[in-house]
C-alpha cells in the first residue's frame, strides 16, 4: 500500500483513502460540438502510459475529498511531486530527488 | 520408542520427557524444540512426501523455510487442518498429529507413480499442449485421458473442509528500522541501531535467534565461542526498550515504500488454545529495512539427485549441531564449493562415517579442504555423481569424471545419505520484491541486490558477502548507517575463508536413467528446461511458465539458478542475458486466516439497513442483497412461494395501494448560483426552465456517450435541487460530478453533498395512494391540480419537514415521502396504518423490479451494459435539444453511434405465455437455431401479474424496425419464439399516471 501526500491536507496518508483518476492534463475541449472525431477520439481514448515519470490525477476521496495531481515513477511507484489540480506539470528536472 | 539417529543432545533440544507424535498413522516419539523434519530424521524417516507430477517419492531435502519436498499436512483437530507447511519449520508438539501429500494409497506404495511411466504426458508445456490440441480431438483427451490423471495427480495438499476456529490478529505498526533475519549480520545491525537508539523491529522466522551461528561450533567472535556471542547479543538486545525482537516470524511481501507484511505465528505450538490467537499479521512501515536474510545452498543437478537420503550438506550440519541427529550411517559429500568441507569434518568428529567428498573442481584447495584431507577424508577431486540407486532410499552413488560419459569409468560407492553443495544462492527475494535492482556476480554465480528503490540495505550473505567475518562486518555497518551511529569491528577467528566455482555441467553418464532434477517440487528436470528452449521459449519468463519451474511454494528458493544456468547453457547465452524471473510475494505461503484477520462472517463487509428495515424483518420479509444493503425482497405470507407472493404484491398495488422502502436510493443535495447549469452539464436534459417545485427524470452518460445512470432531478429553489440515483450508484455519481466540478469546471459556484442516508424514503403507489397519505400530510396540496405528476412539494408528513415527490417507478399514481431518517420508521409505520382501511401492501425489490418491467422503465446496469445510449434506450427525447454541450454530448454524434442498426430496447412476448426467458439469454434471427444470426440478448424477463402471462425486455440490433417480427431463443436443444413488440406492456398511454 502507497503513502501518498496529499497536497491539501499536507499529510501522507494510506492509499485506501485514494481513488486514481488516471492521467492528467487532459483538458476536456471548451466546445466539444467544434472538435472533429479524431481529435475527439484522441481526448477520449488515448493516454500516455509511459515507463517512468506519470502526471496522474487522484482523488483524496476519504479525507478532504479533493482531486489532485502527482507525478509517480511507474516503474518504483515512487511520488515525485504532489500539485494542485490545475496546477502546471512541474519541470521533471526540479524533481529530482 | 528409541531415536536411533539422535546420536547428541544440546542445541535446540530440550531435556525433559518426549513428545509422542503421529506421521502418516504411525507413532514416532520426539523432543521439545524438535521441528518435524529433525524428529522425524532422529528416526531415520527421510521419505516424507511424492513429488507432484511423477509421484516419486522425496525425503527431507533441507533444515529451513526453503524445503520443496517435505510437504505436510498438519490436523490440529476439527477445522485445524494445515496444508502445505513445510516440516522443517512445524515445531514439534505433543500429540502433533502429520499426514504426508501427493501419495495414495501410501508413501511407500503409491498408483500415482505410474505417472512416471507416462512421463511424456507430463514434459514441458503439457498442459499447453493438452488445452491447444486439435480442438475435438483435444477435448476428448482431455476429459477421457488426462483430466482423470491431472485429478489423481496434481494438486499440493488438500484444502481444509471445516470452519477454521481459530482467531487471527492484525495489527500495523511503525519504526525506524525494521531488521529481517537474525542470523550474524541481523543481529550485529541490531546491536548497531538499537544501541544508537533507534526504534528497531528485529524479526526472524525460526522460533530461535541466530541463523547459522545455531550451527556453528569452531569459530570465535572476539574471542568467544560463537554460540556464547549469541548469547551475549541476545541478552544485550533483550535489555534495550527500543529494540523488539519477533520469532517465528516470516516478512513474506516487501512492498513500496518500505511496507513489510510479516506473518507471526503465536498459538503453532498449541494451536488448540482457541481463545488465544493463531497466527499475526504484522504490516511494519520501516523507515529503513536492513535485510539480512542470508544464502539458501543450491543443489546439484545429476540423475536421481532426488532420492530420499539426498540433502543439502548444510542441512546435515544444522541437523547435527541443533537437533543431535545425524542424517546417515555413512554419508557421501558432493560439491562445487569449500563449505561442504566444513559439514564433512563436522560430521566426522561426531562419528558419522563419511564416505568421501566428490569435488566436481579438478584441484580444489584451502583451509577446509586441507583440513579434511588432513582428518582422512577421502577427496575425490574432478568427479561428479553420475547416478544414483535405491528405492525408497538412497543405497548407492556412481561416480566418474565430470566430462565423461562413460559407465566403464565410474566407481560405485554405497552411502545412505548424499549430500550435496552447488554453492550458494543470496535471498534476494526481499530486494526484489521491494523493486531493487539485481547485478549478476560472477565471482558466486549468482545474483545480488543491485540499486534499492527504497531506504533498503541488504547485509551479509544476502548481499553476496559469504562468512562470518562479513556478515557481521556489513550488519553493523548496515545498523550504524540507519540509525546514524558509529561502526565498530567485530575479531572474528577459525573461520576459514570459503570459495566455489558454478560453471561446471557434467557430462550424463550413458548408464543413467532418471531425470535430473532442477525443481523438486515442479518436478522439473533439465531436459524438460532444453525441450522448452528447442520449442522456442527464449525468455526465461516463458521457459517459467512453460516448464512451471520455481512456481508454487518454491519461488526459486532452491531451483532458480540451476534452471536459469541450464536454459543459459541451451540458449548459448550467458545467465544475465537470460535475465531472471520476477520475485513475487509471498516469499513462503501466508494462510487465508492471517490475511482475512477479523474480516470474516458477520464482520466480512459492512451491512447497510434502512430505517424501515427492522418493520420488514418483523413483518418476515425475504431480504436480497443489493450492493452493501439489505433490501426486502418480498414479504411472504404462510405457506406463500416466491412467485405468489410477488404476483399478490403486484396485483394489491395496481388495484388499490402498496408501500415501497425506497430509502436505499443515493441522494444528492446540488445548491448554489450555478447549481442548474451544472447539472445541465452533468445530464442530458434541460434544467434551465425547470420551475422551483417541478420533478425531471434525468439521465447520466458518460464521456463517450453512454447512460452510466438515470434519476429524478427535483427543484426545490433556483438555487437548490434534490438529485436522486440508483441506489448502486450513488457514491459513483457523486465522485464523477465532483470530477467535473472539480477539474473541469471550477469557476461554477456549486455545492454537492450526499444526503443517501439522511432521508428515509417511503414509496406509496397505487390508485389509492393519495387517499391513504393524505391524512397525514400537512401544508401540502396534494390534489392533481395542485400536486401534478412530477412534482416535488415541501410540507409536514406526521409533523416532520418532509419533502414529496409525485413520482412513479410503477406506473401507478404515486409519491415518495422522504423525511428524516431518524422519523422514518415512525411515518412508514404512520402510513401503513392509514393503508390498513385502504387494502395496502408491503411490497418487495422483486415486486418493484416487475411492475417497473411492465412499465418498460430501464434500470441501469440490468437493462444497459455500459454501451448503451440514449437513442438505444428509446429515450432520446430526454436529450435537451437546445443544449450546445453536456457531458457525453460530442459522443452521441460519433459515427459508431449514429450509424444503423445498433441494438434498441424493445419488449418481447413469448409464444408461450407461460415461458418466462432467462435473463441474459441470447435472441438469434427467424432462422432460429443454432445457424441465426445473433441479434441481441434479453435483458429483464418476469411473470407479469397484470398481463397474466411472461414478458421481456431486451436489447437486439435494429430492435424498433423489427417490431411485429418473430425472433427466437435458443435454449437447451430448442428454441422459443418470441414477438418483439414496444416496451411497454401496461397502461402505454400513461393515462393512470394523471389522476
Ligand atoms: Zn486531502
Amino acid at each position: 500500500m502507497l503513502l501518498i501526500h496529499c497536497p491539501y491536507c499536507d499529510a501522507a496518508r494510506p492509499e485506501l483513502e485514494f481513488r486514481y483518476g488516471g492521467e492528467a492534463h487532459v483538458a476536456r475541449p471548451a466546445d466539444p460540438a467544434t472538435v472533429s472525431d479524431e481529435a475527439w477520439a484522441q481526448y477520449l481514448y488515448f493516454r500516455a502510459n509511459p515507463r517512468g515519470l506519470h502526471a496522474e490525477r487522484w482523488r483524496h476521496i476519504h479525507g478532504c475529498g479533493r482531486f489532485f495531481n502527482a507525478l509517480r515513477d511507474t516503474v518504483s511507484d515512487r511520488f515525485v511531486a504532489v500539485y494542485e489540480a490545475g496546477a502546471p506539470r512541474p519541470d521533471a528536472a526540479e524533481t529530482k530527488r | 520408542m528409541s531415536e536411533p539417529f539422535r546420536i547428541a543432545t544440546g542445541g535446540d533440544v530440550k531435556a525433559g520427557a518426549p513428545l509422542t507424535f503421529m506421521f502418516d498413522g504411525v507413532s514416532y516419539a520426539g523432543r521439545a524444540g524438535d521441528t518435524l523434519a529433525s524428529a522425524l530424521l532422529a528416526h531415520g524417516v527421510h521419505l516424507v512426501g511424492r513429488s507432484y507430477k511423477y509421484h516419486r517419492p522425496r525425503g527431507v531435502l533441507s533444515a529451513g523455510a526453503e524445503e520443496p519436498n517435505a510437504l505436510v499436512g498438519v490436523d490440529g483437530g476439527a477445522g485445524r487442518f494445515t496444508p502445505n507447511l513445510r516440516a522443517t519449520q512445524v515445531e514439534l508438539h505433543d500429540g502433533l498429529v502429520a499426514t504426508s501429500q501427493n501419495r495414495w494409497p501410501s508413501l511407500a506404495f503409491d498408483l500415482g507413480a505410474v505417472n512416471s511411466l507416462g512421463a511424456r504426458f507430463f514434459s514441458a508445456g503439457f498442459y499447453y499442449k493438452t488445452f491447444m490440441g486439435p480442438r475435438a480431438a483435444g477435448l476428448r483427451a482431455w476429459k477421457n485421458v488426462f483430466e482423470p490423471i491431472v485429478r489423481q495427480a496434481a494438486g499440493l495438499g488438500a484444502a481444509p473442509t471445516a470452519p477454521d476456529p481459530d482467531r487471527y490478529a492484525q495489527f500495523y505498526t511503525h519504526c525506524d528500522a525494521l531488521i529481517v533475519g537474525a542470523g550474524a549480520a541481523g543481529l550485529a545491525a541490531a546491536l548497531a541501531a538499537g544501541r544508537a537508539g533507534a526504534d528497531v523491529i528485529l524479526c526472524d522466522e525460526q522460533a530461535r535467534f541466530g541463523g547459522s551461528l545455531l550451527q556453528e561450533r569452531t569459530a570465535t567472535i572476539d574471542d568467544a565461542p560463537a554460540s556464547a556471542w549469541l548469547e551475549a547479543a541476545l541478552a544485550a538486545l533483550a535489555a534495550m526498550p527500543n529494540v523488539r525482537m519477533v520469532a517465528r516470524t516470516q516478512a513474506f511481501g516487501h512492498h513500496a515504500q518500505n511496507l513489510v507484511g510479516l506473518c507471526e505465528r503465536v498459538g503453532d505450538r498449541d494451536s488448540a488454545a482457541s481463545e488465544g490467537v493463531r497466527e499475526r499479521l504484522w504490516q511494519v512501515r520501516a523507515r529503513d529495512v536492513v535485510l539480512a536474510t542470508g544464502a539458501i545452498e543450491r543443489p546439484l543437478v545429476f540423475p536421481g539427485n532426488d532420492r530420499p537420503g539426498v540433502m543439502l550438506a548444510e542441512a546435515a550440519r544444522a541437523y547435527l549441531a541443533r537437533w543431535g541427529v545425524a542424517v546417515g550411517r555413512r554419508v557421501l559429500v558432493a560439491t562445487t564449493h569449500d563449505s561442504a568441507y566444513r559439514v564433512a569434518l563436522d560430521l566426522r568428529a561426531a562419528g558419522v562415517g563419511v564416505a568421501g567428498v566428490v569435488d566436481l573442481r579438478d584441484a580444489p584447495t584451502g583451509e577446509l579442504v586441507e583440513a579434511a584431507r588432513g582428518a582422512g577424508i577421502r577427496v575425490l577431486a574432478g568427479r561428479a555423481i553420475k547416478s544414483t540407486s535405491g528405492r525408497l532410499r538412497i543405497r548407492e552413488a556412481r561416480i566418474g569424471p565430470v566430462a565423461s560419459t562413460e559407465a566403464a569409468q565410474e566407481e560405485r560407492i554405497a552411502c545412505d545419505a548424499l549430500l550435496m553443495c552447488g554453492g550458494w544462492t543470496p535471498s534476494v527475494h526481499l530486494h526484489a520484491q521491494s523493486r531493487g535492482k539485481l547485478v549478476w556476480a560472477p565471482a558466486i554465480g549468482a545474483f545480488v541486490p543491485g540499486q534499492a528503490a527504497a531506504h533498503v540495505r541488504s547485509a551479509g550473505a544476502c548481499n553476496g558477502a559469504f562468512g562470518l567475518a562479513a556478515a557481521l562486518r556489513e550488519g553493523d555497518a548496515a545498523g550504524a548507517a540507519v540509525a546514524g551511529g558509529s561502526a565498530r569491528a567485530y575479531a572474528t577467528a577459525h573461520d576459514p575463508p570459503q570459495t566455489g566455482a558454478r560453471d561446471i555441467a557434467p557430462a550424463r553418464s550413458a548408464a543413467a536413467k532418471d531425470k535430473a532434477f532442477l525443481d523438486f517440487q515442479n518436478d522439473v528436470a533439465v531436459e524438460d528446461v532444453e525441450l522448452a528452449v528447442r520449442e522456442g521459449m527464449r525468455s526465461i519468463e516463458h521457459v517459467k511458465r512453460y516448464t512451471t519451474t520455481g512456481m508454487a511454494t518454491d519461488q526459486g528458493k532452491t531451483s532458480n539458478l540451476n534452471a536459469l544456468e541450464v536454459a543459459a547453457r541451451a540458449l548459448g547465452k550467458a545467465v544475465p542475458e537470460v535475465g531472471l524471473t520476477t520475485y513475487r510475494s509471498p516469499y513462503t505461503p501466508v494462510t487465508f486466516g492471517a490475511l482475512a484477520g477479523a474480516s470474516r462472517g458477520d464482520l466480512f463487509d459492512p451491512v447497510r439497513r434502512t430505517p424501515i428495515d427492522p418493520w420488514a424483518q418483523a413483518q418476515g420479509a425475504a431480504f436480497e442483497d443489493v450492493g452493501l444493503w439489505k433490501r426486502a425482497h418480498y414479504f411472504p405470507r404462510a405457506g406463500e412461494s416466491m412467485a405468489q407472493a410477488v404476483a399478490r404484491e403486484c396485483r394489491q398495488t395496481r388495484a388499490s395501494v402498496g408501500l415501497f422502502d425506497a430509502s436505499t436510493l443515493g441522494k444528492i443535495e446540488v445548491v448554489g448560483p450555478d447549481a442548474a447549469a451544472f447539472l445541465e452539464k452533468m445530464y442530458t436534459n434541460p434544467f434551465a426552465g425547470l420551475a422551483p417545485g417541478r420533478c425531471r427524470y434525468a439521465l447520466m452518460l458518460n464521456e463517450a456517450g453512454f447512460v452510466i445512470d438515470d434519476g429524478v432531478v427535483a427543484r426545490l429553489a433556483p438555487d437548490r435541487f434534490h438529485v436522486t440515483t440508483t441506489t448502486g450508484g450513488a457514491a459513483r455519481v457523486l465522485h464523477h460530478m465532483e470530477d467535473y466540478l472539480q477539474t473541469e469546471f471550477p469557476q461554477m459556484k456549486v455545492w454537492l453533498t450526499s444526503t443517501s442516508e439522511q432521508w428515509a424514503v417511503i414509496a406509496v403507489q397505487g390508485p389509492r395512494a393519495r387517499d391513504v397519505i393524505t391524512p397525514l400530510v400537512e401544508e401540502i396540496d396534494l390534489s392533481r391540480e395542485a400536486t401534478p405528476h412530477m412534482s416535488v412539494r415541501e410540507g409536514r408528513v406526521c409533523g416532520f419537514a418532509a419533502r414529496v415527490m409525485r413520482v412513479s417507478f410503477t406506473g401507478e399514481l404515486g409519491f415518495e415521502i422522504n423525511v428524516p431518517s431518524e422519523h422514518g420508521r415512525a411515518v412508514w409505520e404512520a402510513v401503513w396504518a392509514e393503508g390498513a382501511s385502504r387494502e395496502a401492501v408491503a411490497y418487495g425489490t422483486e415486486a418493484m423490479h416487475v411492475m417497473r418491467a411492465e412499465k418498460g422503465y430501464v434500470i441501469v446496469g440490468q437493462d444497459t451494459d455500459g454501451t448503451v445510449t440514449p437513442d438505444d434506450l428509446g429515450l432520446g427525447w430526454a436529450i435537451g435539444k437546445n443544449k450546445r454541450d453536456f457531458v457525453g454530448k460530442r459522443s452521441l454524434a460519433r459515427p459508431d453511434i449514429v450509424a444503423a442498426g445498433r441494438k434498441q430496447f424493445v419488449g418481447l412476448l413469448t409464444e408461450d405465455p407461460a415461458f418466462v426467458a432467462e435473463e441474459g439469454a441470447q435472441i438469434v434471427d427467424a432462422r432460429g437455431g443454432a445457424g441465426g444470426a445473433a441479434l441481441g440478448h434479453v435483458t429483464s424477463a418476469y411473470f407479469s401479474p397484470a398481463l397474466g402471462r411472461s414478458i421481456a425486455l431486451a436489447l437486439v440490433a435494429n430492435g424498433r424496425n423489427r417490431i411485429g417480427e418473430t425472433l427466437h431463443i435458443p435454449i437447451m436443444g430448442r428454441t422459443i419464439a418470441a414477438r418483439v413488440v414496444a416496451p411497454t406492456f401496461h397502461d402505454p398511454q400513461g393515462a393512470l399516471l394523471d389522476v
